[in-house]
């Protein structure tokens, strides 16, 4: 690099083509699905009996508490361009260590940190096997999906554990006081606002979107692809053992099957939230708003009366469209981007700088 | 390579190299050692039907699922479709009494393909990947089947019994369920293994980028492997019916995995471009068997997910430890060459 005078110009034409801030904020997937959410609850406060009740809240964020934890550890996962699809196990894995400890005679809360330890070493064996070993994590984790499941439909037959002590289910089923928004959301909270400093404002959460977009050269730059990894496993299977504590106590019902096919709901809020499967792209508000938007849709619905298959084939056709939506977008865009190359590349005299 | 020994012996050295052999010889030694513990398990009529029988049906399904696998997709709505198929068989045969079960074969299979057409052109024109696309049509086809099934469900009586003789007979000591599978299975290898376009879903599987750019129908045969894999998940479906009697709307809930489960565990590489259909085979016959197998040797049946999980893992490390192995070797053969 002799001159420097390709590179303002470069600079100049990228400027030129960028587009005002009020239209990156606004104009965003995220802003698209929190508008979607937005314009649902207005709809079904209007026209479905009873949606607007204090109960109605209670329930829907109750229900919707392990998806929306689980999903915070999975947004980070899938923007390095990996996948966990052993969580719901993990959580059927917990609920009956829990309930398997606590029939044992361990005080609760012992039990409760014990069976959370158990779901962080079942990440710690994602994050071993993808990182460690060099597997595939969608091929680790369909096979941990069947151990972990298999593991706790051992452990408990199909018997079912539902004696739990009444302080700690209670304090699972509780409300804020004063508020129709259960307790569980104080935790979850917490934990929402930790996640999106560290994924939006630390170097750590750039580096994830680093790995997403090239593996190699986040490696290069000197990020530790493999130890991120691994902590990202790890992370997502104690969260998912936390939820798995909260799922048995809000239901007192230890079992092998609880929360069976949960990956799949956490998986569709987070691509329906905006995080690309590609990796590299997404933000933790647009995942909240899709777990809401999946949420507040179905129990819409379901007060609506319709039943709740069709409110899975609503819930498929939603995960599909934004996968296929997202494609076609990207598409429309490079078409533009290189109908705009050509129409420049008519009119400049000089040759294109490279 | 430096040729040593004929070549009866380098054909043995193939064959006990090649994954497929490993895990016969697995379920040799699993219905070995049932068999030893209770002689029932393979020299009872029963046992003997029982071993070729049950696995059939997963068989298709796994045949479909290695192939979406060799182009470096996955299909994870083949429990659904054969859920869906399973139901519109019956559905069928009470709505339309008289109907030939042959024409029954033909719109099941039909329908499984069209299921199948579904997803293979979201993968192949809106270029996503295959498991989210097959996750949402896992939720979508099987809330169809429980929308449309309601409560309801398609029972022994309502089916003639001549199609249910097709499920549950046989033919010199050998169900007509495990002949239909052998021939598709040997249909499937032959294909793959002789044929131009299943010699070039392996190139696609190995690299789709290459495979595009050194001008192999990439979309074309991508949208196929769908095609067929929900083709036979429909015949699957069928039989299913035939087979049970009784289809409820929840028919093939979890198969996914149990398919993903018997290809992988067969060597079909998740990551696209090895591994074959017979291979897939025996893991399905390895699958289910040992869940037969387990009780008689002392272990209760709950545990079959965990021993299929355990087996999953260990076959996918295996594979990547083969491959570093081989990649290393290459290496050292280009440094003699020099």
């Amino acid at each position: 690099m002799t001159t420097t005078a390709p590179e303002t110009q470069t600079v100049r034409t990228y400027k030129a083509h960028a587009h005002p801030a009020w239209r990156r904020v606004l104009v965003t997937r995220e802003a698209a699905v929190i508008a979607l959410l937005a314009i649902v609850i207005v709809t079904a406060i209007a026209s479905v009996p009873n949606f607007d009740s204090p109960l109605t809240v209670t329930y829907l964020l109750r229900d919707l508490a392990p998806i929306l934890l689980i999903a915070l550890p999975m947004t980070l996962i899938i923007i390095t361009e990996e996948i966990d699809l052993s969580v719901a196990s993990i959580v059927g894995l917990t609920s009956v260590m829990t309930g398997i400890l606590t029939q044992a005679g361990w005080p609760f809360a012992i039990a409760a940190i014990t069976a959370i330890l158990v779901g962080t070493i079942a990440g710690c064996l994602n994050g071993f096997l993808v990182t460690v070993v060099g597997l595939p994590s969608l091929a680790v984790t369909i096979g941990t999906l069947a151990l972990f499941r298999g593991i706790a439909v051992g452990l408990l037959g199909t018997t079912a554990i539902t004696e739990f002590p009444e302080f700690w289910t209670d304090l699972a089923k509780d409300n804020i006081p004063g508020t129709p928004i259960p307790g569980i959301m104080v935790p979850f909270a917490v934990l929402a606002i930790a996640f999106a400093l560290v994924l939006h404002f630390t170097p750590f959460g750039r580096s994830l979107y680093a790995i997403g977009l090239n593996k190699e050269a986040a490696a290069f730059s000197g990020i530790d692809v493999g130890r991120t990894k691994f902590l990202l496993f790890m992370v997502s299977g104690t969260v998912s053992g936390f939820a798995g504590v909260y799922f048995t106590l809000l239901y007192s019902n230890a079992r092998g099957d609880n929360a069976t096919g949960m990956e799949l709901s956490v998986i569709a809020a987070v691509l329906l939230g905006g995080v690309s499967i590609f990796g590299g792209r997404g933000a933790l508000h647009g995942v909240i708003a899709g777990v809401l938007l999946i949420g507040t849709l179905g129990s819409a619905l379901r007060l609506a009366g319709v039943t709740s298959d069709i409110i899975n084939v609503i819930t498929g056709v939603l995960l599909v469209l934004s996968v296929v939506s997202a494609s076609f977008l990207a598409w429309l865009r490079s078409r533009r981007i290189s109908a705009i190359g050509r129409k420049k590349g008519r009119s400049s005299t000089a040759p294109e700088p490279i | 390579m430096p040729r040593t020994g004929n070549s009866v012996t380098r054909a043995a050295g193939r064959t006990f190299k090649a994954r497929e052999t490993g895990i016969l010889l697995a379920l040799i030694a699993i219905i070995a050692v049932a068999t030893i513990r209770n002689p029932a398990f393979l020299f009872s009529n029963d046992g003997f039907r029982d071993l070729l029988l049950t696995p059939s049906l997963l068989l298709l399904v796994a045949v479909g699922q290695a192939i979406v696998i060799i182009t470096r997709n996955v299909d994870l709505s083949v429990g659904s479709v054969l859920g869906l198929t399973a139901y519109l068989t019956g559905r069928l045969f009470i709505d339309l009494p008289g109907i030939p079960p042959i024409l029954v074969f033909v719109v099941g299979i039909g329908f499984g393909a069209f299921l199948g057409l579904i997803n293979g052109a979201l993968v192949a024109f809106a270029k996503v990947p295959a498991l989210v696309i097959t996750l949402g049509t896992l939720y979508i086809y099987r809330g169809i089947n429980v929308a449309w099934a309601g409560g309801d469900r398609v029972n022994a009586s309502d089916l003639p019994s001549d199609f249910r003789g097709i499920g549950t007979g046989q033919l010199l000591g050998i169900p007509f369920l495990t002949i239909i599978a052998a021939i598709v299975l040997i249909v499937a290898a032959w294909y793959l293994r002789n044929l131009r376009s299943g010699r070039e879903l392996y190139a696609i599987g190995s690299d789709p980028a290459a495979a595009h750019l050194y001008g192999l129908r990439v979309t074309r045969n991508v949208l196929g492997a769908f095609l067929v894999s929900g083709a036979l998940s429909g015949l699957a479906g069928v039989l299913y019916a035939a087979r049970y009697g009784t289809v409820s709307s929840g028919a093939g809930t979890g198969l996914e995995l149990q398919a993903i489960g018997a290809a992988v565990i067969g060597g079909v590489a998740i990551s696209g471009g090895v591994g074959t259909v017979w291979g897939a085979a025996i893991g399905a016959y390895l699958l289910l068997t040992i869940n037969r197998a387990l009780p008689i040797v002392g272990i209760e049946d709950f545990w079959q997910r965990a021993v299929v999980g355990a087996l999953i893992i260990g076959a996918i490390v295996l594979d990547r430890v083969l491959a570093l192995r081989q990649s290393r070797k290459l290496l050292e053969a280009r440094e003699v060459e020099r």
